[in-house]
């Protein structure tokens, strides 16, 4: 368990790394330690800053999930002294607002916002996003479905493995 | 019907996993460690490439050999990980598996009567292939207290004249053992001694916990008597797609290839495009299936040692293989009563041969909570077995 510097990986970040649903307990006999540790290493994550908190992973284009997505790229003026990182942060805080990204390329931010209904969005675009100092244009596309969501597979119903019970 | 059949092939025992496997299949719930496969799927940039292959209309007869892009690639992999070099145009053979390897090696080498040696426990398919090819099949023990290390002494010990073949099969399937350098010099001066040729399936090599894996074939001497096999099953995750090959001295690769020309003709395009894109672009994945191999290898022998049965970690491959004796237990027994009360399939160490009884062997090649699960009941079952006989072997 080495990270690419050679340091020793934290082995509980290992784990989730790896994506499983380990409870505290399966981590602990995984990683061969007890789970007083595997809670002193999430601490120790969080406190670094690493691991953030937990979050299911939903699809929410169902209907069922009643949810309208969308990216908008933003281009936004740098500040000097602060870059891009005020205004990032601002707009960030809006609940709207799953996730921001500062990215190379044709603009600056992109981020990801979730709300009740497609005019609940566009309100939000229009009224909040796009009226802020220093916000230059926005760009809205919607989602209109998911075929992968955080490492899931939309179309792939749980199956049972197809593997022999038993093989040489 | 039967006196139609052949004597070699009506005197062969079935299976004994064949024989667990039909109790297995009947029953529900259960979890199964009896499995001698990955159950990571093959990565889907390899199927991919394998789906381009047949939209591309590659769906024709390769080479006998195999695909000339493949051989170099296979060449120029087990030049970079075993230090051996081979030439792709008449040294590297694509078989169906390293299971057709074997069989056309054997038949290559052997003429009837001819002694082969190997070590047991062993692969299932071991004595029999040597029985197909008209051989005689000698075997050398491995034992639990040398981690089913095999020495040089062992094989000394059974040796006799006649003895033309060694069958090694290092990371071991079933036991997980492997062999360091010093061992294997050892083997190597035995070898070149009894003038033997040796056939090396190496097919769990990149999966080895413990130090580095060292081939027979770069040892002084062995090139020129080691035929060389691996396939991408294991380490790839890719058994389905019956994908192996064999590297060896030309004259050898001959006279294999005319066997295959004759009965398989080439191993199927599909799975050698698979093959081709996994030693392009599959190494990272090999690493991150082994790192997780691993941290489940550490998990099952500490549980099993926590349940109270003896269990060295083994040094490759994705089984562990304990001893079930301290139960007052026939390996068969523990695997029966072990199914029957708790729900978990191991196999019988007998399966693999008679030096197998006493233990049974578990593969980790299972997710983390089907493998606490497994060790949890294992341990329920070890603390308060109350043994009834398992049916008598047909």
């Amino acid at each position: 368990m080495h990270a690419h510097d050679g340091k020793t990986m934290n082995p509980v970040l290992q784990l989730l790394i790896e994506g499983g649903h380990l409870s505290a307990a399966q981590m602990a006999q995984v990683a061969g330690i007890s789970e007083a540790e595997v809670d002193a290493h999430l601490e120790q994550l969080k406190k670094e800053g690493v691991f953030l908190g937990w979050r299911p992973v939903l699809d929410l284009s169902r209907e069922s999930a009643g949810a309208v997505r969308a990216v908008i790229e933003v281009k936004i003026t740098p500040e000097r002294g602060g870059g891009f990182n005020r205004l990032a942060e601002r707009l960030s805080r809006f609940d709207e607002v799953e996730s921001c990204y500062l990215m190379s390329g044709a603009y600056d931010l992109l981020i990801f916002v979730t709300g009740p209904s497609l005019q609940k969005v566009a309100g939000f675009v229009s009224e909040k996003l796009s009226t802020l100092e220093g916000v230059l244009s926005t760009s809205t596309h919607f989602m209109l479905r998911s075929y992968k969501e955080g490492f899931f597979l939309m179309d792939a119903p749980a199956q049972p493995s197809e593997r022999l019970k038993v093989s040489p | 019907m039967n006196r139609f059949i052949a004597r070699h092939v009506a005197g062969l025992p079935k299976s004994g996993i064949r024989d667990f496997f039909e109790i297995v299949a009947k029953m529900t719930d259960v979890i199964s460690l009896g499995i001698g496969e990955p159950d990571f799927d093959t990565p889907w940039h390899i199927r991919e490439a394998a789906i381009y292959a047949l939209e591309k209309g590659r769906t024709h007869y390769t080479s006998n050999l195999g695909l000339l892009e493949l051989r170099r690639a296979i060449a120029s992999y087990v030049e970079r990980n075993y230090a051996v070099g081979y030439r792709p145009d008449d040294e590297v053979l694509v078989t169906v598996g390293v299971s057709e390897a074997l069989d056309l090696a054997l038949r290559a080498l052997i003429n009837p009567g001819d002694k082969v040696l190997y070590h047991q426990p062993c692969y299932v398919s071991y004595h029999p292939g040597v029985a197909l090819a008209h051989g005689v099949a000698i075997a050398a023990p491995t034992r639990a207290d040398d981690g089913f290390a095999l020495n040089a002494e062992d094989l000394e010990g059974v040796w006799q004249p006649g003895c033309k073949v060694l069958m090694m099969n290092l990371p071991c399937n079933p036991t997980g053992g492997t062999c360091d350098r010093a061992r294997l010099e050892k083997i190597a001066r035995f070898a070149v001694e009894k003038d033997l040729i040796v056939l090396s399936d190496e097919i769990y090599s990149e999966l080895v916990y413990e130090g580095p894996h060292t081939s027979i074939a770069v040892l002084p001497g062995m090139r020129e008597r080691t035929i060389f096999l691996h396939g991408f099953s294991k380490a790839f995750a890719m058994t389905g797609f019956r994908i192996g090959y064999a590297c060896g001295p030309a004259p050898l690769i001959e006279a294999m290839m005319k066997v295959h020309q004759y009965s398989m003709l080439c191993a199927p395009i599909l799975s050698q495009e698979a093959a081709a894109e996994a030693l392009a672009r599959g190494e990272d994945g090999v690493k991150a299936m082994r790192e997780q191999y691993h941290r489940r290898r550490d998990l099952v022998v500490r549980r099993l040692r926590g349940a109270g049965l003896s269990c060295r970690a083994p040094g490759g491959a994705f089984y562990v293989f304990p001893g079930v004796a301290s139960t007052g237990l026939s390996d068969r027994d523990f695997a029966y009563d072990l199914l029957k009360s708790q729900r978990v399939a191991v196999v019988p160490g007998t399966a693999f041969g008679a030096n197998g009884s006493g233990f049974v062997r578990a593969s980790f090649a299972t997710g983390y909570e089907q493998l606490v699960e497994a060790c949890d009941r294992i341990e329920r079952f070890v603390n308060t077995a109350a043994p009834c006989s398992a049916p008598s072997p047909s």
